[in-house]
């Protein structure tokens, strides 16, 4: 059953749009953040960069990034451990509760963020923790820790038991079959839970949104802003944290390939 | 090797366990238990009354959640007839244009969901993108477009759309050539094959990616707050509202409770209905 050709280019020609649609609102965004004026309308008459120079300068922003940095990366390493023996309890190892605890994971993320840091607010205040940037460590975590296990167990479904019950037949430990085998197979799994985790975590603002406290990260800032009022910062703090956002992805893609190619121009020493 | 597996399995998912269970059962009892408690205490240690439950009924509360839950339908509904084509394009017809919609739709995803939605009340304000350009050049202008219920939804379907376009292409991508073939062979037509063959074996696919949509859309406070003002108030708006200005924590977790429930049924009944090994694509042995 072929697929006419007229079907084909309608299809195309709908990918472009939704792609386009899907970006359109970052457009107006990028505009306004170089319009000059304090009240923003379009068409815009006069461009300027100075927002971007007071974004720039002012230690409110500083201490925002600070704050969502910190975040993000403890996110990150707790979600990619915690998501790694994860991913191996969901998908490598047949045990007795696997079906339950595949089910157990997905829970959080079927789950209104709103919600969950409104019930973390009252969980940490009944037993005693003041929020402040930390507690909001553990909201992120709940929500991309599954994330994390679900991209890591993608890779763990696709990979050769057999590999390890070859590495241990030899007589190799159990840990050390899982840091020379099982490792090094997950990795690009790994790489990606990481990325995903970074940037969800950079990204989200209704876990932040109640658990924070007094501390508070980029996005939950300009919720506050956009809430509240305009502000000429907003669209181009906006414009600045996606782009760091995509430089981090570009990043990514381009330093596994660099070292890639490069291990390949260079004599192989041999393993200790 | 059996029995080896068998304890490993267990040992790895301790670490996941324990986070969930200390950051996400242990508040949601939380929530529940104060949701019984009397109005407007703080302290877990009163007499269950239940007297949040009957503020809900009597106080119309029910409103802001037939909001939410009609327009995360209306959301969802339209979410299912603007990914299929696309879905299905991206599994049986696009070879490299399907990497490179999966790359920017998850590109896309990265971008805090306020800062998109920021972006759409710039597009559609009076003097936005497109009423500003529009008057400059032709001289008619219009109202803007925002704060109304439909521009929520639609807001909602933008928010959500990877939500339901990729587990709907995993579950098209599930459905074998040669079945559609031998349907055609058979002489069935386009729409028998849709309905016959497609739909069903797509089922996965369409409940996660359905479930997903609904479940998120439900609980969505960002859309109607910044795309739709006033003009509606959505449950997640209500439970905000009770916890600070409103200082009534009961009542907060009494509505959390009610769209904890609706949802958790739902997502509960739906997830299993699925095989997640399968979905996920572990290979048949």
């Amino acid at each position: 059953m072929k697929t006419s050709r007229a079907i084909k280019v309608f299809l195309y020609l709908y990918g472009v749009w939704a792609l386009a649609v899907l970006y359109l609102p970052l457009v107006s965004v990028s505009f306004a953040s170089v319009s000059k004026a304090r009240y923003l309308t379009f068409p815009i008459r006069r461009y300027s960069t100075e927002w971007y120079g007071k974004a720039l300068e002012s230690a409110t922003v500083a201490d925002l990034i600070r704050t969502s940095l910190l975040v993000a990366g403890l996110v990150t390493v707790i979600s990619v451990t915690v998501g790694f023996f994860g991913a191996l309890a969901y998908a490598r190892y047949e045990w007795r509760y696997r079906r339950l605890y595949q089910k157990l994971i997905l829970l959080p993320i079927f789950f209104p963020q709103t919600v969950l840091g409104l019930a973390l607010l009252m969980w940490f205040n009944s037993v005693g923790i003041i929020p402040t940037w930390k507690t909001a460590v553990v909201a992120h975590i709940v929500w991309i820790a599954p994330i994390a296990t679900l991209i890591i167990a993608i890779r763990a479904y696709s990979f050769d038991p057999a590999l390890e019950e070859a590495a241990r037949d030899m007589g190799a430990s159990t840990w050390v079959t899982l840091k020379e085998v099982t490792l090094p197979l997950l990795m690009p799994g790994v790489i990606s839970a990481g990325l995903f985790s970074f940037l969800l975590s950079w990204g989200n603002f209704p876990l932040s949104l109640f658990t924070t406290g007094a501390d508070s990260t980029l996005p939950e800032w300009l919720y506050a802003k956009m809430v509240s009022g305009y502000s000429p910062l907003v669209p181009t703090l906006g414009v600045m944290s996606v782009g760091a956002s995509f430089l981090v992805l570009i990043l990514a893609i381009v330093v596994p390939w660099l070292v890639r190619s490069a291990r390949e121009n260079r004599p192989r020493h041999p393993e200790t | 090797m059996e029995s080896a597996n068998r304890k490993l399995g267990m040992l790895s998912a301790i670490p996941m366990v324990v986070v969930l269970t200390l950051s996400f059962v242990a508040p949601l009892v939380v929530v529940a238990v104060f949701s019984v408690m009397p109005q407007k205490t703080f302290s877990l240690l009163n007499m269950p009354d239940f007297s949040a439950y009957a503020q809900i009924v009597q106080e119309g509360y029910w409103k802001s959640l037939a909001w939410s839950l009609g327009m995360a339908f209306a959301a969802t509904a339209i979410l299912l007839v603007l990914c299929w084509p696309l879905a299905y394009a991206m599994a049986k017809v696009f070879r490299r244009f399907t990497l490179i919609i999966t790359i920017l739709v998850v590109m896309s995803l990265f971008v805090s969901e306020n800062i998109r939605l920021f972006g759409w009340v710039l597009t559609l304000m009076k003097g936005g993108l497109i009423e500003g350009h529009l008057r400059s050049w032709t001289g008619v202008g219009f109202d803007g477009l925002l704060y109304n219920v439909p521009i929520i939804v639609m807001g909602l379907v933008y928010v959500y759309f990877p939500f339901m376009l990729f587990p709907l292409a995993q579950g098209i991508s599930m459905v074998p050539d040669d079945a559609r073939q031998a349907a055609a062979d058979l002489g069935a037509s386009r729409w028998q094959i849709f309905r016959e063959i497609d739909l069903p074996l797509a089922a996965p696919g369409i409940v996660v990616g359905s479930l997903l949509s609904f479940v998120l859309a439900a609980g969505a406070l960002a859309e109607s707050k910044l795309l739709g003002g006033q003009a509606v108030i959505v449950i997640a708006d209500e439970i905000e509202t009770a916890f600070t200005y409103g200082q009534d924590w009961p009542l907060g977790s009494a509505l959390s409770m009610v769209l904890i429930l609706i949802i958790g049924g739902l997502a509960i009944f739906g997830i299993s209905r699925v095989d997640l090994d399968e979905i996920m694509g572990k290979k048949r042995r």
